[in-house]
């Protein structure tokens, strides 16, 4: 196996006449983070769910360790079971204690026995601190402790790869915190994970690289003390003065 | 006779009866919710086939009325040469007719679940049919409990129609009784109790279901 997790190369997506990607190509090596930053309605979304083909991109291709995902012969289910996802407002399974949205993809998709899922799925709680909040329903805990659990479910199917989908944005600023502080730990045990976020200081000190996209394409791409002391292109240096200016340098 | 030594007199006839009509009941509201569920499906998960055969479905049947559609079943169907008992006439007409309307129940209840739910159970790995069966339907059939309590009441009551092609359920009772005795006001007041008694403990029970299932988030997105 190649240090390659995620290769990317020229996708297009467009809706309904809409161009949203115009040839995105980028690769993730194994236990790198990757954060994706960009204006909004930049197509940064919707770059994540062409990757698990949840909307599956027009043309261009993907490939999760060295095996074609955009090929038609692949079972598209069994690739999602192996990329994490984790969404802006958590989705959590709404009629299911934390237990079980951490647990029901073991069960229902890998069919693990259920003894076995219940061990992993608490080890993944305990992992996210939330060990304790196991048998409270989602909507009986906060946005921290609710995207914590949406970790934890991504974790407990040993994914290849952890997709965020801005993870703090939907949260009060003082619950952002508990969800990075989770996120730098699995940058650290090397977890791979492709992050798209505003959160610059995260960026900054967790990232691996930074990708800066605008109007649907890469415009630069490189190391966070590159990008932030020394960007190629001028727009790169514009929007990343302006973002640390709105949501300051906070986290470490 | 006054009118409780009458009503105690027909009562054990017009329970009879009550058994017949909880037993069209019963039975048309399971058919009526299968095939409830099936075309809600159709009509927010099928393709474009399905979506118009479905909803043609559901248009047909409620736009035409359930006396007709069980004259149809019952004195059309031997034309060509199908022979229904008036009990199995009745629960196949009301099932048919029932399901439509559950439909719509459940495709607004369905709708209800939100977008990010099925986004998320495809993203864990499920299959479509895995995230409607773990994810989609136990919220659905939570949201819809409210609604769908008014479809049980309204078929118990409808049932009374089952009359009009001999089946043996408590309208009919209630008109044997009457056509013997001739104390028509009398009896069909009784009946009348029988149906009211039915439908408030149904609405209890339904009251208590809802609150047995009810999960903390869910509560708040009635149809």
């Amino acid at each position: 196996m190649s240090g390659i997790v995620l290769k990317a190369e020229n996708i297009h997506k467009s809706y309904g006449g809409l161009s949203v990607l115009r040839g995105i190509s980028f690769e993730v090596k194994r236990g790198e983070t990757k954060v994706i930053i960009g204006p909004s309605g930049t197509g940064k979304s919707t770059l994540l769910r062409c990757i698990n083909q949840l909307s599956p991109p027009d043309k261009g291709r993907v490939w999760l360790d060295g095996v074609e995902i955009t090929d038609p012969k692949v079972d598209i289910n069994k690739v999602r079971s192996s990329i994490g996802m984790v969404f802006q407002d958590f989705n959590l399974f709404a009629h299911l204690p934390v237990l079980d949205n951490v647990r029901i993809g073991l069960t229902k998709v890998k069919g693990m026995e259920k003894k076995e899922a219940t061990d992993l799925a608490m080890e993944e709680l305990q992992r996210v601190g939330l060990r304790d909040k196991a048998s409270s329903y989602p909507a009986e805990l906060s946005g921290g402790q609710q995207q914590r659990v949406s970790i934890a479910r991504a974790l407990a199917m040993n994914p290849k790869l952890i997709l965020f989908d801005e993870p703090t944005s939907a949260l009060d600023p003082e619950l952002i915190g508990e969800v990075l502080n989770v996120m730098i730990n699995l940058a650290k045990e090397g977890m791979t994970m492709l992050v798209v976020s505003h959160e610059m200081g995260f960026a900054r000190s967790v990232a691996n690289e930074i990708i800066f996209m605008e109007h649907g394409v890469i415009v630069e791409e490189g190391p966070p003390q590159q990008l932030f002391s020394n960007p190629k292109h001028k727009r790169t240096g514009e929007f990343l003065h302006k973002i640390t200016e709105l949501y300051g340098e906070s986290e470490k | 006779m006054n009118f409780f030594e009458l009503a105690w007199n027909i009562l054990p006839a017009l329970l009879k009866g009550t058994v017949v009509t909880l037993e069209i009941t019963g039975v048309s509201i399971s058919i009526g919710f299968i095939l409830g569920i099936l075309l809600a499906l159709g009509r927010v998960y099928g393709n474009k086939f399905i979506y118009l055969l479905t909803t043609t479905y559901v248009e047909i049947i409620r736009g035409t009325p359930l006396l007709t559609q069980l004259f149809l079943l019952y004195f059309g169907l031997p034309s060509i040469g199908v022979m229904l008992s008036p009990l199995l006439a009745a629960v196949i007409g009301m099932g048919l007719n029932s399901g439509a309307y559950q439909a719509e129940y459940f495709r607004g209840a369905i709708q209800a679940v939100k977008s990010g739910q099925m986004i998320a159970a495809r993203s864990v790995g499920m299959s479509k049919f895995k995230a409607v069966r773990y994810i989609i339907l136990p919220q659905m059939l939570r949201i819809v409990i409210p609604s769908w309590s008014n479809e049980l009441i309204y078929l118990v009551k409808y049932s009374s129609l089952a009359y009009m092609i001999q089946a043996p359920e408590l309208m009919a009772e209630g008109r044997l009784i009457a056509s013997r005795n001739f104390r028509t006001f009398e009896v069909f007041l009784v009946v009348a109790f029988i149906y009211l008694v039915i439908v408030l403990i149904l609405s209890k029970v339904l009251d208590i279901l809802e609150k047995q299932i009810r999960i903390p988030g869910l509560e708040m997105q009635a149809v």
